[in-house]
């Protein structure tokens, strides 16, 4: 929070100088007060694309990291490809693909859905996050020793209960730190849903832009709304740590 | 003549190209207590490891109680006690001994809750029940876990070095539930380098070298003449200190 304050207070003294212009987003004036609420109306959608991405990442990563710790090598192939593959695609190229291209390959199949920017976001931003959340998930299993799962298996727990009783809960407080990375990378790369045309941050900030031409106060403010949106996830995120009791050692 | 509680006929086990055990047959009658000793790398754990199939072997046929070890019903009833201990860190003493009895077997909570303070009670720390398992003493932790594999009503109760990552000083407090379990007439095969328990419980004595059993005798005979060289020179080396 210090840092939103110190960051803030340079950009306005600096603004005090003749050639900025902060009159543009000055919630003093009538003008100004309507382009900051014009550009804070962009939260909504971003943080509702960043969370729902998040939310099927955490999932799906899951789904995907489990065939990759199997014995069976078909298995930990399956996931192999998927998470190089998934890996390798740039977010840009990957929303474009999704958003212009996969509804043709539906329709090719019989299935007529539309997909508006929102979803085709959503569905980028899960796929390309899954592989990372992968194998952030794999290094986290793979830290729970071997005696663990044989002691479960001895009191007569299945795969699933060994998972779910077992390893998952020890394992899920260890990767409980990168998967927030993960979810600051989400939230950051939805920035890029604006060139499909959802209204979140990024776009607000630059149609705002295109009428009054101030980038550098324009986008200042962008940064700042993308500043407090990821401490807010950094201060929650230890709060969860503490609660769960990630932080202390075993 | 009663079903052998184990029974191995020509069991092989491999390690990529290293043969940790060779063609073992070897059979542990119902309520007996059987010692396996040897040298580091003699194959003692693998053995135990085979019979509830934590490790699957390559050749030979287990049986356990007349049916073949990789039986899904033979699941939880063969017990295990680790040298780690291998608690789970993240719950309770009491939730280490209920998870079994409830999500293997369906038991209800209370049923299961029961069960396990009479165990923690029989061996003797029932005031723990609440304690995560790091907050105990290494012998608190492996008598948790004698009372998490009785939890499940086992047939027979396997031991790989239960005594060998504690200090000296808790070692006899584990010992002596072992021993309380052995006079109770529970089946077991205990993996151990403590003579005096061996001398004191075991019906007989199974000394392994380089993945073979080299000898098997009573304890009195096995420690008073030892009849391989190998046996010999095990007994020299852990007990001249």
């Amino acid at each position: 929070m210090r840092a939103v304050a110190a960051l803030s207070l340079c950009l306005l003294l600096a603004g005090c100088g003749a050639n900025f212009g902060w009159y543009v987003v000055d919630p003093t004036t009538p003008g100004g007060l309507t382009n900051l609420r014009f550009m804070l109306g962009g939260f909504a959608n971003t943080i509702v694309v960043s969370v729902t991405a998040a939310a099927i990442s955490i999932i799906l990563g899951l789904v995907v990291a489990l065939p990759g710790l199997s014995s069976n090598r078909q298995a930990r192939m399956v996931n192999r490809v998927y998470v190089e593959f998934i890996r390798a695609i740039p977010l840009l190229p990957m929303l474009f693909w999704v958003y212009y291209g996969l509804p043709i390959v539906l329709r090719s199949m019989g299935l007529s859905i539309p997909l508006d920017p929102f979803w085709a976001g959503v569905i980028t931003l899960a796929l390309s996050d899954s592989a990372f959340t992968a194998e952030v998930y794999r290094a986290g299993i793979q830290s729970i020793p071997r005696g663990q799962t044989e002691a479960a298996r001895t009191v007569g727990l299945s795969y699933t209960q060994t998972m779910r009783y077992v390893v998952l809960p020890q394992a899920i407080r260890r990767v409980l730190p990168p998967l927030a990375n993960q979810f600051i990378y989400i939230l950051k790369m939805s920035a890029f849903i604006s060139v499909i045309g959802l209204e979140e941050l990024m776009r607000r900030a630059n149609d705002l832009n295109s009428g009054e031409y101030r980038p550098l106060e324009i986008y200042s403010v962008l940064i700042l709304e993308y500043l407090v949106l990821v401490l807010v996830i950094s201060q929650g995120v230890r709060w969860l740590e503490r609660r769960m009791g990630a932080d202390e050692r075993q | 003549m009663p079903e052998a509680a184990i029974e191995m006929q020509g069991v092989a086990k491999f390690f990529g190209d290293f043969q940790a055990l060779k063609d073992i047959s070897f059979s542990v009658a119902p309520g007996e207590r059987v010692v396996v000793c040897g040298p580091s790398g003699s194959g003692k754990s693998t053995l135990v490891r085979l019979v509830n199939q934590l490790e699957p072997h390559d050749a030979g046929t287990i049986r356990v109680g007349g049916r073949d070890v990789a039986d899904p019903d033979l699941r939880g009833r063969i017990a295990m006690v680790f040298q780690q201990f291998n608690l789970f860190p993240h719950l309770s003493v009491l939730e280490n001994l209920t998870l079994g009895p409830m999500k293997a077997r369906g038991l209800e909570r209370a049923a299961a809750e029961e069960r396990a303070m009479a165990l923690l009670a029989r061996v003797r720390i029932p005031e723990q029940a609440a304690k995560r398992p790091s907050q105990l003493s290494g012998g608190q932790q492996q008598r948790v876990a004698i009372a998490r594999a009785l939890a499940m009503e086992p047939e027979i109760m396997l031991f790989d070095e239960p005594t060998s990552a504690l200090d000296p000083e808790m070692i006899s407090e584990v010992l002596d539930v072992m021993v309380e379990l052995a006079e109770d007439g529970m089946t077991m095969v205990v993996v151990t380098h403590e003579m005096g328990f061996a001398r004191r419980v075991a019906d007989r004595i199974v000394f392994m070298d380089a993945g073979e059993i080299v000898e098997v005798a009573a304890p009195a005979d096995f420690f008073a003449n030892p009849r391989s060289a190998r046996a010999r020179d095990f007994l020299k080396r852990i007990l001249s200190h």
